[in-house]
């Protein structure tokens, strides 16, 4: 079941990843982003039973600590460029460039 | 005899204050230039003055030092330590520097005052005669100084008045031309003179007459000639010789008493004083380098003569003649202590009618509007008496017509040289013909025949300021060359600078060169006139033979430097400017570009879009996830 | 047997929603559809002996992150739906060609690993899943552990700071709200008091009776237009009404 597990988690983030690539509003990018971490946490918690520790939870719950303030953050700059902006399009914040 | 030993001056006496000389023309000048227009009103006055006053400094001098025994009369007064061991500024006071500091201030305060007048409707009088005094003041150090720094000090002073004078009135192009062109020339001869005293002190390990002259015998042979040939380079620069002559008939731009004082009486015979105070050190009698001196004043004496055959423009033709004369002085300057009386001499009388005909071609001019060309002249003679009659004793003095100063001194120099080299005689004789032929042609057109001048022009005589000069440099011209020459006397005052030679020569009124060369300058005259005065002179000047349009062409000469040195130097800038540009700015350049273009595309990576980074980012994933998947299966 | 039938219905619900998280316009429906994929994961993780994970998953992330991302998107609007026309030439087609490249590699090589039978948790958490996680968090990744409350600290104070926007003139009290409100009405018709409900001040409890303001007036804005309309074609308007009608029409 292992290898099922895995695979899974591999899709989650590769969907994920694509997710990120071709969505432009910002919020649906933060959600693909946890969409990542996510299938990492079923990564971590499949490996912590195939090996017979909680290490591998542990390190999961760990994650789930910074994803929720990653988030926090993620979030209150998407909303003060917002505010500034009119616009929660990550296309559209592209003034640092050539 | 050998020249005398070169004493330290104790103190005391006129000789001590020399100094003044040069300093009083120099203050004028400083005077008058910073002082600017609050010194217009009285400003020529101060001029001449400052002149006057370097006059009366000289004289002193020269009463000090006739009063010293013949072996202590060369006395170098030190002022100042200025490269120590190798140059002080210091002032030599012997017969040959203060017989030309008394030409310089005689005839320079003469022409001071005659400027007044000359220059009196000019707005720049004043300062006109700012730049006179700096050259006065320049060719007193320049003929003073007591070792070769100092003197290349006043050499390029000179220049630097001469190049101002020139182009005095600067607003014409062709005078702004021609001081450019005076001063480029000169340089060609500065480089000459530079050279040389880097050689004189490579040497001898300084630049003093004192040091350098008694020891110049140790030097090699080969040193020596090639020292002396490079102040002759330098002398031929100053002096107008052969091959540098070019510039003296364009510095003809400059106002008339420019021309008199600098281009005809003192700065020009510069030369001939260098080669003449080197002379007993780097020109010995029989030498290479004096041989190339005589050879070179031999030509340019002939070569002047026949440019002024064919000028019209009046000072043109003076100034063609003022080359052929300082080529005699150079021609007897190069065959040792035997020519070297006459050549001085020949230089101070040359300086007083020369003098004299320029200030009385200005006076020409005055009275004619600013005309220059003699056919426009014609039966002036009448208008103009003081000036006809002064021009006309200048022009008797200088064909040598007989017991006038020119009789006296080109008679001694060709004598000494006949002595010296047959054919260079020879050469001179023929030299003196010509010279009777067209200031024959000269005087003919300007004052005798009908008027050639159109009605606007009324001719008058000039004003008393301007013809007392005449009147004196013409006194001069008739006497100076009998008492300097008849029974040695300047051959005797400058044997202790220059040395003099074993036999002392005796002056022989009909020996057979004296006869031939009078009666080649009377049939000189004689075709002149029978061929200006006897005919009508076209006003338009005709289109002339070869040969008269190859002298008019001065020889060619401007032709030839343009075709020698000119042209390829612009081919070599042009060369060098496009290998610059094409070569080294298109490597820089292409490196650059190259650098520039490359990053301005790579810039583009960078769109700002952070779902490009990340695309970038997450494909870089995907890559190493494929060489872990290909490492894991190998 | 039971684990398999979970996984794979588990497995085809939470990628067929991250699908759709993908390719989902509205942010709203995105945003139910990383609470279905979280919520998937969290009874995955119960099966897979981590009760205490699953449960964290269901509160943290469906409860608190989730609600975080609804709060935001009603705050940035939520009605506005992306446009999904791709901008960027190429992104779309180079990320779908990564994203399935990184896929089917990790698959592959996870699918050529031969893994030995899950060891299972069974002996760990035999004192309970809870006090095993309690007792690593608490000694061996204690620091760590320590360092992420700094880190929730900071990013609460961060999003205090990024959030708060500073009051650049006075706050206005009621008197100059009201004097605006007068000098409104004054100068534009603009009534002051505040908007009534339908039905205030009605003459019928009934919602085809407009309300009426302080001053006997009609509101306007509490006539009811299907109403009105179909009271003016059968002629029984009230004239008043009409002429509010008649006013709008224009």
């Amino acid at each position: 079941m292992t290898t099922h597990y895995l695979v899974l988690s591999a899709l989650l983030f590769a969907i994920g990843g694509i997710g990120v690539l071709v969505r432009r509003n910002a919020i649906v990018v933060f959600m693909c982003v946890e969409l990542m971490l996510n299938a990492c946490n079923l990564a971590f918690v499949t490996f912590a039973r195939q090996n017979g520790n909680v290490d591998g939870q542990v390190i999961a719950f760990f994650v789930m600590i910074v994803a929720a303030a990653e988030v926090v953050i993620g979030l209150a700059i998407i909303v003060t460029i917002f505010r500034t902006r009119r616009s929660a399009s990550v296309d559209d914040a592209s003034l640092l460039k050539y | 005899m050998e020249p005398a030993e070169i004493l330290s001056h104790a103190g005391g006496g006129a000789i001590s204050l020399a100094w003044l000389m040069i300093v009083l023309p120099l203050a004028g000048a400083a005077i008058l230039l910073i002082g600017g227009r609050a010194t217009n009103k009285w400003g020529h006055l101060l001029g001449v003055l400052m002149s006057v006053g370097a006059f009366v400094v000289a004289a002193l001098v020269f009463l000090q030092l006739i009063g010293l025994d013949p072996a202590q009369r060369r006395q170098s007064v030190n002022l100042y330590e200025f490269i120590p061991g190798v140059a002080n500024i210091g002032l030599l006071i012997d017969p040959l520097s203060i017989s030309f500091c008394l030409l310089i201030t005689f005839v320079g305060s003469l022409i001071h005052v005659y400027s007044i007048g000359y220059m009196s409707h000019d707005p720049d009088r004043r300062r006109f005669f700012a730049y006179l005094n700096l050259f006065v003041a320049a060719m007193l150090l320049l003929v003073l100084a007591d070792n070769y720094v100092a003197l290349f000090i006043g050499w390029e002073g000179v220049g630097l008045a001469s190049y101002l004078l020139i182009g005095f009135w600067q607003y014409k192009p062709s005078a702004a031309v021609a001081a450019k062109k005076a001063f480029v020339v000169n340089r060609v001869g500065d480089f000459g003179l530079l050279v040389a005293m880097f050689l004189i002190f490579a040497q001898f390990g300084t630049l003093s007459y004192a040091e350098v002259f008694p020891n110049a015998a140790q030097a090699s042979q080969g040193v020596q000639t090639a020292i002396g040939l490079l102040l002759l380079l330098g002398a031929c620069g100053k002096s107008a010789q052969l091959p540098l002559q070019s510039w003296l008939l364009d510095a003809m731009e400059g106002p008339t008493p420019v021309s008199a004082l600098i281009h005809a009486a003192t700065m020009v015979t510069a030369g001939v004083y260098l080669v003449v105070r080197s002379g007993a050190a780097f020109f010995p009698e029989g030498s290479t380098a004096g041989l190339v001196v005589t050879i070179v004043g031999v030509a340019t004496l002939l070569a002047g003569a026949i440019i002024g055959t064919a000028k019209d423009d009046i000072k043109k033709g003076l100034a063609g003649s003022t080359m052929s004369q300082i080529g005699y002085m150079m021609l007897a300057a190069g065959i040792g202590p035997a020519g070297y009386a006459f050549a001085i001499a020949h230089l101070i009388t040359h300086g007083f009618f020369k003098a004299d005909l320029f200030l009385g071609a200005g006076s020409v001019m005055h009275a004619m509007n600013d005309e220059v060309d003699m056919r426009r002249y014609g039966g002036l003679r009448k208008l103009l008496p003081i000036t006809f009659v002064t021009f006309f004793i200048g022009y008797l003095a200088i064909i040598g017509f007989p017991l006038l100063s020119g009789y006296f001194t080109k008679d001694g120099i060709i004598e000494s040289v006949m002595h010296h080299n047959a054919i260079l005689g020879w050469l001179a004789v023929l030299g003196a013909g010509i010279t009777g032929f067209y200031m024959t042609r000269m005087v003919v057109m300007t004052f005798f025949g009908p008027k050639r001048w159109d009605e606007k022009a009324h001719p008058h005589e000039s004003p008393a300021v301007m013809t007392w000069p005449l009147i004196i440099l013409s006194v001069f011209s008739v006497g100076l060359g009998a008492y300097l020459i008849l029974s040695n006397r300047l051959l005797v005052f400058l044997a202790p600078a220059v040395g003099q030679p074993a036999e002392l020569p005796v002056f022989h009124p009909f020996s057979v060169p004296g006869l031939t060369t009078l009666a080649l300058v009377a049939v000189g005259a004689g075709i002149a006139i029978a061929k200006y005065g006897r005919s009508e002179v076209p006003v338009v000047q005709p289109r002339g033979s070869f040969l008269t349009v190859f002298a008019r062409r001065d020889l060619y000469g401007d032709a030839l430097n343009e075709a020698l040195f000119m042209r390829p130097g612009q081919w070599l800038t042009r060369l060098a400017v496009f290998f610059d540009n094409r070569g080294i700015d298109g490597v820089v350049n292409g490196l650059a570009a190259g650098v520039g273009g490359s990053s301005g595309r790579l810039r583009k990576i960078q769109t700002g879009y952070v779902r490009s980074y990340a695309l970038s980012i997450f494909v870089g994933a995907a890559v190493l996830a494929g060489a872990w998947f290909v490492v894991g299966t190998l | 047997m039971g684990e398999t039938i979970t996984f794979w219905v588990l497995a085809v619900v939470s990628v067929s929603a991250a699908l759709g998280l993908v390719f989902s316009r509205k942010a709203v429906y995105c945003a139910l559809m990383l609470g279905v994929v979280m919520l998937s994961l969290a009874v995955l993780y119960a099966v897979q002996d981590a009760p205490f994970l699953a449960a964290v998953q269901i509160i943290v992330y469906t409860g608190a992150v989730m609600m975080l991302f609804l709060f935001v998107l009603m705050l940035v609007g939520v009605d506005s739906s992306d446009s999904l026309v791709e901008t960027i030439r190429g992104q779309r087609f180079w990320a779908i060609v990564a994203g399935l490249a990184f896929a089917a590699l990790v698959a592959l090589g996870i699918g050529n690993v031969v893994f030995a039978p899950a060891t299972g948790l069974g002996a760990v958490n035999a004192a309970g899943n809870v006090p095993s996680l309690a007792e690593l968090i608490f000694t061996r990744y204690v620091f760590a552990f320590e360092v992420t409350s700094a880190l929730l600290i900071t990013a609460a104070l961060g999003a205090m700071v990024l959030a708060h926007r500073e009051r650049l003139e006075q706050r206005a009290t009621q008197r100059e709200l009201s004097r605006e409100r007068f000098v409104k009405y004054g100068e534009e018709g603009i009534d002051p008091s505040p908007l009534p409900g339908p039905g205030t001040y009605a003459r019928a409890n009934a919602i085809d009776m407009p309300a009426l303001l302080p001053d006997g007036k009609i509101s306007k804005l509490s006539v009811n237009r299907y109403i009105a309309r179909y009271e003016a074609e059968e002629g029984t308007i009230d004239p008043k009404v009409a002429e509010i009608l008649e006013g709008e029409d224009k």
